[in-house]
């Protein structure tokens, strides 16, 4: 697969590292009242859609971005690439 | 009809003209006492064993292909049962005990070669983490044997041992352990469940649960609406697909694990092996080819088909663990897609829904588990309590942590 870094352009998937689902971005928050349940599915739930999937990508081997690739878990063509930090930043504000 | 020397003596001096199909191709029932999800090794051994050990009837086996076209058939056919943890252990073991009666349990050739599983290992580091594995293994009622280099030499002399980087000092070795033909598994069971009364419904995809006051009522499919009480999910690759048309998420991830075979050779390769400083392990199957896997892409997918970096790690693993390899060539590569769970174990058990009951993430391994699997799922479904072999695969244990996680990696689905 070839992911197409935002700055750094088309780089080989070996150059990553894999993390997962790109909900881990949406932290729950610790001050709930069942904050122990949040974090448990949190941690260990996953929608596993076959289909299309965001999911966070670490630029190791690069600049060492946090990447969210939108990618077809069927096909494993990747729709779209952004910085995890312009997606937690819009979220945010 | 029964196999046997004696059959095939007949049917040979007959044309062959009196075998028949070795199971029935049956409308489905408007109503069972048991579905079962799936129709891989798994799900036929549920079924054969609720009839033939539970003595539970009006059971069908629901398979969206045909039987033998998924996981089953995609393996690396490799039986063990080396494991460490307690929860882990005991079934494995049970699962080997019941592969060892499995073929005149069946009536059927499974081609089960007890040849032996060696673990290389390269390091003192490693070579006190098998001496602990062993013992845990023993205690457990399984074999285990610890060899020195020149033990592994005696067995593999090709093996290169004089590795600069990743010297071979000996291995731990599982007698007991070895392959079995994974498609002769499938339909042994096929052939067993519906000489018991099984009805194994092919090309028949489940699309939707009904489900009233937190009770399931049947099933939607593409062949009609099938009433029952009980539903046993078995469809380890697509449990996440599956369950969340039951409203469910699991602690899963699918994930593409791939396979090697290269062309038939002589026989060089006694028993299976696996390398010890990376993940990978290969055995000859009795047709010559050398058929051989090492780690998942690591990705989430439901593509059936790898990418080419673990190809290379794969083959370079290969490599240097015996060199001659290199001259062979590869004949045939595959993916499949596995359910990776987040401790690396896997789930036999109820959930919220009454009658809905799960088993799948099986990881990579679930080919060896294949007997004691149905075995405990079918304890489960017939009586409601889990095996006592199988108490620890509890789909809550990630919330009130219990996990079982043989590596120590927590919950990362592509490090298991």
């Amino acid at each position: 697969m070839i992911i197409t870094h935002p700055i750094l352009g088309p780089r080989d998937s070996s150059e990553f590292v894999y993390l997962g689902d790109a909900t881990l971005l949406d932290r729950p928050d610790w001050q709930a009242d069942d904050a122990l349940h949040q974090f448990t599915r949190y941690q260990h739930s996953r929608d596993n859609p076959a289909g299309l999937h965001r999911e966070l990508w670490f630029h190791e081997q690069g600049d060492r971005s946090w990447l969210v690739v939108t990618r077809d878990t069927v096909t494993h063509e990747i729709m779209q690439v952004e910085f995890a930090s312009d997606m937690a930043r819009k979220e945010r504000s | 009809m029964r196999y046997s020397g004696f059959r095939v003596i007949k049917e040979a001096l007959t044309g062959h003209r009196g075998w028949g199909p070795a199971w029935r191709d049956p409308e489905p029932q408007p109503r069972y006492d048991y579905i079962i999800i799936g129709g891989g090794g798994h799900g036929l051994a549920t079924a054969y064993y609720l009839a033939k050990h539970f003595k539970q009837s009006r059971i069908a086996v629901l398979e969206k292909g045909w039987i033998g076209g998924g996981n089953v058939g995609r393996n690396t056919t490799i039986v063990r049962s080396n494991y460490m943890l307690d929860g882990n252990e005991p079934f494995y073991e049970f699962s080997l005990k019941l592969w060892e009666g499995l073929e005149q349990d069946l009536n059927y050739n499974a081609m089960m070669s007890q040849r032996g599983v060696i673990n290389l290992m390269h390091s003192d580091a490693q070579r006190d983490a098998y001496v602990r594995r062993g013992n845990a293994m023993i205690l457990n009622g399984a074999d285990a044997e610890l060899l020195d280099q020149k033990q592994v030499v005696a067995k593999y002399p090709f093996l290169n041992v004089k590795n600069a980087r990743f010297p071979v000092m000996g291995g731990l070795l599982q007698a007991r352990a070895g392959t079995a033909r994974h498609d002769a598994v499938a339909w042994g069971f096929a052939r067993a469940a519906d000489q018991c009364g099984i009805d194994i419904i092919q090309n028949c995809e489940v699309t939707g649960f009904k489900i009233e006051n937190g009770k399931v009522q049947g099933v939607e499919t593409s062949r009609g609406f099938i009433g029952t009480k009980k539903v046993g999910v078995c469809v380890a690759g697509s449990s996440s697909r599956v369950m969340a048309q039951a409203g469910m998420r699991l602690p899963i991830e699918s994930h593409v694990l791939q396979a090697f075979v290269t062309e038939g050779l002589k026989p060089v390769l006694p028993g299976v092996i696996t390398f010890g400083a990376g993940h990978f392990y290969c055995s000859q199957s009795d047709k010559g080819g050398l058929v051989f896997g090492g780690n998942i892409d690591g990705y989430n997918s439901y593509a059936s088909r790898g990418n080419l970096p673990v190809v290379e790690d794969v083959i370079e693993e290969a490599i240097a663990m015996f060199p001659m390899l290199g001259r062979a060539r590869l004949l045939r590569m595959w993916g499949g897609i596995v359910d990776m769970s987040m401790d690396g174990s896997p789930i036999i058990d109820k959930t919220s829904v009454d009658g809905l009951y799960f088993n799948g993430g099986w990881c990579y391994g679930g080919f060896k588990a294949t007997p004691a699997s149905g075995f405990c799922y079918a304890h489960l479904l017939a009586t409601d309590t889990p095996h006592e072999t199988a108490t620890g695969y509890r789909l809550n244990r990630f919330e009130t942590g219990h996990m079982i996680d043989e590596k120590g990696v927590g919950a990362q689905p592509n490090l298991h």
